[in-house]
């Protein structure tokens, strides 16, 4: 059984219609590269997936928990659904352990001397060891982005949802973000990336799915579709970007 | 027929100035307490409860304070319930200075990038939860100066109590301008009194405002 299911959605802003019918499904160890123009719904897709945004019919399920407005269980659905976002949105009022032991405290009510050497652990991970007591406008770019990926680690989520998480990076920084998340992907970690890094989807990325218009209007394995883009637009779209 | 030196016109007034800072401190307390409550609900996304504080702040914000201290004192009356001067001056003032605290909270927190609480949620964050850890703590370093700042308005506010009989310091220097005929030293000591408590606080609260700024 897939880990997420995304069935026939359909999402609209007023009369704007930004998801008409997208069905995805994703395996457990995963790592799905949702590429495509601005505006394609691909960003709006992730955000339905955590219950960020409503849709107004189709289902999506994550990981046995129905994500269905209001009667979604989002607590439950949250603590197995991170998420990881283009701005970082660290907390600057408290340091980076204290970001990443927020949400083990607060929502799984262990213990600050666990949560702090569970944030120890994922900090490590993310080659950021000797921040742990740095506050965000004190980190770059990069370090702010990995220590916003070691927060959601540390919920030990089940799927990780990326939303262009290097596009606000200056270049020279977008690497060491990539390289954590090319570890996690090797660690077994089921992803699902809305991303520009066209070289990464292909390289790391199990499944590619693009979009648009609103609909998934290619998918594959990413080397395959890449190297031999059914559509027009696809080929268009690689033309521009890659 | 007594006669009032300067000093005794003074000594009294201050011994009154007391009450006004009682009055205004309760008022502030007591109105940040329920301003808080309704903050809370104001942002809570949940209908009836932003409905109840749209309406409420409308009321306490639109009508004048001395119309709510009436309707206190002698409105509570009618149900046959005997309320003194300070239980209706309490009363008005804590809702009235409720209604503007919670209206300029809701500001500090609205500035608080929407991406702190779509983070907050992501990490299965409870509303009240992401209010207590995410935003108010960030919201409250904003606050403090137009917090501050309001203070000097319940200072000032507290002085229509004494229409209601309520003798703080506005009321005091009534009193001592019947039985001195001075108005004009009586009511000039009144207002520097009123300027010493203000001053101060709005002094106050122009510097840290410009510290924030700075900061940023």
């Amino acid at each position: 059984m897939s880990l997420v299911s995304i069935r026939d959605v359909r999402k609209s802003f007023g009369a704007n219609e930004v998801l008409k019918g997208v069905s995805l499904d994703i395996a457990k160890g995963d790592v799905v590269a949702i590429i495509g123009r601005s505006g394609s719904g691909k960003s709006t897709l992730l955000r339905c997936i955590n219950g960020l945004e409503t849709y107004q019919s189709g289902s999506i399920t994550a990981d046995g928990i129905e994500v269905a407005g209001a009667n979604t269980n989002l607590r439950e659905l949250r603590r197995h659904v991170g998420m990881v976002f283009q701005q970082f949105n660290l907390f600057p009022h408290l340091t980076a352990a204290e970001n990443v032991m927020l949400a083990p405290t607060v929502v799984n009510k262990v213990s600050k001397a666990e949560a702090r050497a569970t944030a120890a652990e994922v900090l490590a991970k993310v080659g950021l060891s000797e921040k742990m007591d740095a506050y965000p406008s004190e980190l770059s770019g990069g370090q702010q982005q990995r220590v916003a990926i070691a927060r959601s680690l540390a919920m030990r989520p089940k799927v990780l949802l990326c939303d262009e998480i290097t596009s606000a990076l200056d270049p020279e920084l977008v690497n060491e973000v990539l390289r954590v998340v090319e570890q996690l992907a090797r660690e077994g970690m089921t992803l699902i990336l809305v991303t520009h890094e066209m070289r990464f989807a292909r390289d790391v990325g199990t499944k590619l799915v693009f979009m648009h218009h609103g609909k998934v209007h290619e998918e594959g394995v990413p080397k395959e579709v890449f190297a031999a883009p059914r559509t027009p637009e696809l080929q268009q779209f690689v033309g521009q970007v890659g | 027929m007594l006669q009032f030196s300067f000093w005794d016109i003074l000594s009294n007034l201050l011994i009154a100035t007391q009450w006004t800072i009682v009055l205004s401190l309760i008022a502030f307390v007591c109105g940040g307490i329920v301003g808080l409550a309704l903050l809370f609900m104001r942002t809570s996304r949940i209908p009836a409860l932003e409905w109840f504080t749209k309406v409420y702040i409308e009321f306490f914000q639109g009508t004048p304070l001395l119309m709510q201290l009436f309707l206190f004192f002698f409105g509570i009356a009618l149900f046959g319930v005997e309320v003194s001067p300070w239980t209706a001056a309490t009363l008005a003032l804590t809702f009235w200075t409720s209604a503007f605290l919670t209206e300029i909270w809701r500001g500090c927190v609205e500035s608080i990038p929407k991406g702190q609480w779509e983070a907050s949620s992501s990490l299965a964050l409870s509303y009240i939860e992401q209010m207590r850890y995410v935003i108010l703590p960030q919201a409250s370093r904003i606050a403090v100066a137009p917090t501050v700042g309001f203070s000097v308005q319940v200072i000032k506010g507290t002085a229509l109590a004494s229409i209601i009989g309520f003798v703080e310091l506005t009321k005091a220097g009534t009193m001592l301008n019947n039985a001195t005929f001075r108005p004009f030293l009586v009511y000039s000591l009144v207002a520097l009194i009123y300027f010493c408590l203000c001053f101060p606080l709005s002094w106050w609260a122009k510097k840290i405002e410009g510290r924030l700024n700075v900061a940023r």
